[in-house]
């Protein structure tokens, strides 16, 4: 029982530390580490940098313009992204969709679309949820139907994040109503967002921020050549996406990014105050996280040791979910308590408080929605209690 | 990276699994409990021909050299029999001391008879008033001549009724807290003046008030230097904490998988109880707990096998997960097993008591929580 890297992750480590430390921008990093919305332009100038490295893909395989990286060599890339705080992926198109096509789509298909993707030219949205298919997901009611050489599509998706820049959307819609289970009948869609009879509507979050959106679907017509796969099958196509939705969302270094902030920032006395370090109970709160990442590391690391020994990753997928959304929401509510009162103050015109108080409340508010999204908790809780516990 | 078992961590898991199968059962278990010394002799001759009581010493001095890796293997299996033989007070705490700071007539005296399973030691590491600080020593060692007097307390000494050698952490200079003035004595069961009162504990073990009223010990038994025992002292400590978290960790997986069968059988309103959602989650809790208790275990034991992370941050890590969210794990098993929880018959009761007796020894959750604050 070991935990040390071979002479080879050890190069490759350094390598991918040189990179952050020399190619990640710094006008990039100071926006960052304030904590601050990464503006769109930035997002995809931050993803092409990475594709110009050749970096844009770490899950996919080389014939697709992956990097071909061992499971040890991913965990290192995205230990160091996280170590640099460096702007995760924006996951639509290289995260999801592209396995989706390369897995499962026609030669014509990823000739067609994986190279948008991994160059990032092509904004992806994903168009799963419904107002009436949360948590319950089978149960969407978007419906897309055959006539002639196209699908006629009809109906409401939303939570449809940073949807307002999407060119493409990839949709779960119901080919099939005369169906045994609600799993079946479900179909895979790839949809041009400039389709007439597509609108997008925004909604506005807690916090104050338009990142979601409503999209609806009055008489699109999609060309039958956008479907993937087969016809009926997107609820299989579509399972497999989020298993990598889950396994992204474990955040320990991120979160350890934070912590090691948060604990740098306590010993320090913000506005003359006693240093927070002296705040017997604020500390013994942070020590508690810290306990608490630190055992997600772990079961991280031996997930990995599995999956890199050869077996498929399994239902760890929603243990690091539950896990890694629950601390990093403990972790926001340290940062309000740190704040105190500068935490009130409403996104001010013109500087109020020190670092980023004042937006240690609109991550608190945003953040709300990690333990609801990619399967609620509580669907993880149903997911492990049945693949797990046979329960 | 790897965190499968080694050759010796499988052969040490097979032989504890086949032994507690085939050897001992629950009810064997109790019976052992409720004898006069409060454990097996027999049982204990099996652990020393098994080699057990050898792995954590040097194979110079007749050990297997085990790390705390093999230890965490060994004690983690051992929970699963809820084994009452005092490998803990025996091996890991005054075999600990005397391995580190024995010389070579003092271990052939009393550490080699110690492996062989001849001899039953423990060490008095606790004060009436120390709570959770191994410094807090208050009992004095004075030299009389070429001798030493030994006057003061200690509580809640395990194996101490039976323990025919206690190990004795006095204090020779300086003041209760001090990490310098600690001197080891090796100090033989049946020595004039010391006095012992023995008692169970709630989890069927055994433990004892020693009295020590100017109990003269000669030189020749000081383990290592005057005034300089706390290295060893401290380092057996950490052993014997990340032993008793292997332990508590192993506790917390029998209790969680317990609970879920019992779940799946125990019918209520017609139906198993286990298709209950509000019961499903709490035991889904229960496994991440596990999880993560596993998990930052061994990043523990890792550590102290020396992998470069800070072994006390690490120790008082994994203590403070099996006390907070391990507790809550027996409490859980309890509520979940209803009626049947709270009864004496079975075994989950017995697996929560000895959990919870791990949480109030080395550090309770509070404790180390508030040693990873500062």
């Amino acid at each position: 029982m070991h935990v040390t890297f071979s002479d080879a992750e050890l190069a490759f480590q350094d390598e991918v530390r040189s990179f952050f430390r020399d190619e990640y921008p710094d006008d990039i990093r100071e926006v960052a580490d304030a904590g601050a919305g990464i503006e769109p332009e930035v997002q995809i100038r931050w993803q092409k940098i990475l594709h110009e490295k050749g970096w844009a893909a770490p899950n996919w395989p080389v014939e697709y313009g992956g990097t071909g990286w061992t499971p040890v060599q991913k965990y290192i890339y995205a230990r160091e992204e996280g170590f640099a705080n460096a702007p995760t992926i924006v996951p639509f198109g290289l995260n999801m969709v592209g396995p989706v096509i390369y897995t499962f789509g026609s030669d014509e298909q990823k000739q067609r679309f994986l190279p948008d993707i991994l160059a990032s030219n092509v904004w992806w949205a994903q168009g799963y949820s419904e107002p009436g298919a949360g948590s319950d997901l089978a149960s969407l009611k978007t419906r897309a139907d055959l006539v002639g050489d196209h699908y006629v599509v009809n109906g409401t998706k939303t939570w449809t994040t940073l949807g307002q820049y999407a060119d493409w959307i990839f949709c779960l819609v119901r080919t099939s109503s005369d169906v045994a289970r609600r799993q079946e009948g479900i179909s895979f869609l790839l949809v041009d967002m400039n389709t007439p009879g597509i609108s997008v509507k925004p909604i506005v979050l807690l916090d104050g921020t338009h990142e979601v959106n409503e999209i609806h679907f009055e008489d699109a017509e999609v060309p039958v050549e956008n479907l993937v796969g087969e016809e009926g099958k997107g609820w299989t196509y579509g399972k497999v996406l989020l298993q990598h939705e889950r396994t992204n969302s474990a955040n320990t270094f991120r979160s350890a990014y934070r912590l090691r902030k948060l604990r740098e920032q306590a010993a320090r006395s913000v506005r003359g105050a006693t240093p927070l370090a002296e705040d017997r109970n604020f500390m013994r709160r942070l020590a508690d996280a810290e306990a608490h990442l630190k055992s997600l590391e772990y079961i991280e690391l031996r997930t990995l040791a599995s999956v890199a020994s050869g077996k498929a990753p399994g239902p760890e997928s929603s243990f690091l979910k539950l896990i890694g959304t629950e601390i990093g929401q403990q972790i926001d509510a340290l940062y309000m308590d740190a704040a105190g009162y500068y935490a009130l103050p409403y996104r001010p015109a013109t500087s109020i408080g020190e670092g980023g108080e004042t937006r240690t409340a609109l991550r608190y508010f945003n953040q709300r929605k990690t333990t609801i999204y990619a399967g609620s908790n509580e669907v993880q809780r149903n997911i492990i209690a049945k693949h797990v516990l046979g329960l | 990276m790897d965190f499968t078992h080694s050759e010796l961590q499988t052969m040490l898991a097979d032989s504890i699994g086949k032994f507690i199968d085939n050897e001992y059962d629950f009810d064997t278990r109790q019976t052992y409990a409720g004898s006069e010394r409060g454990f097996s002799d027999d049982v204990w001759a099996t652990f020393a021909e098994l080699g057990w009581t050898a792995l954590p010493f040097a194979e110079e001095d007749g050990g297997i050299g085990g790390d705390a890796v093999d230890l965490m293997v060994l004690m983690q299996n051992i929970a699963r029999g809820l084994v009452v033989e005092p490998y803990l007070a025996n091996v890991v705490l005054a075999g600990g001391v005397l391995g580190r700071a024995a010389n070579e007539a003092q271990k052939a005296q009393w550490l080699y008879p110690l492996i062989a399973g001849d001899l039953q030691a423990t060490l008095a590491f606790v004060e009436p008033q120390s709570r959770y600080d191994v410094t807090d020593i208050a009992t004095t060692a004075a030299r009389s001549g070429g001798d030493w007097i030994l006057n003061g307390s200690k509580g809640l000494v395990p194996n101490g009724g039976t323990a025919d050698l206690v190990v004795v952490p006095a204090r020779t200079s300086g003041q209760p807290g001090d990490t310098a003035g600690i001197t080891l004595f090796a100090v033989p069961g049946d020595t004039r003046g010391l006095q012992r009162t023995a008692y169970a504990t709630f989890d069927g073990l055994r433990a004892a008030e020693i009295a020590f009223d100017g109990v003269r010990v000669p030189a020749d038994h000081v383990l290592g230097e005057v005034d300089a025992g706390f290295a060893a002292l401290d380092a057996t400590i950490d052993d014997a904490t990340l032993a008793v978290c292997a332990e508590a960790v192993g506790l917390m997986q029998a209790l969680t998988n317990k609970t879920v069968e019992y779940a799946k059988q125990r019918e209520q309103f017609g139906v198993p109880i286990g298709t209950f959602q509000a019961l499903q989650h709490r035991m889904v809790d229960m496994l991440m707990s596990c999880e993560k208790a596993q998990s930052a275990l061994i990043w523990a034991v890792l550590a102290r096998a020396g992998s470069g992370d800070d072994v006390k941050r690490a120790i008082s890590t994994i203590k403070y997960l099996v006390g907070s969210v391990g507790q809550k794990v027996g409490e859980e098993a309890v509520q979940i097993h209803g009626g049947m929880g709270v009864t004496w018959e079975l075994d989950v009761a017995h697996q929560f008591k000895r959990l919870t007796a791990i949480n109030r020894q080395f550090g309770n959750a509070d404790w180390h929580l508030d040693r990873l604050a500062t």
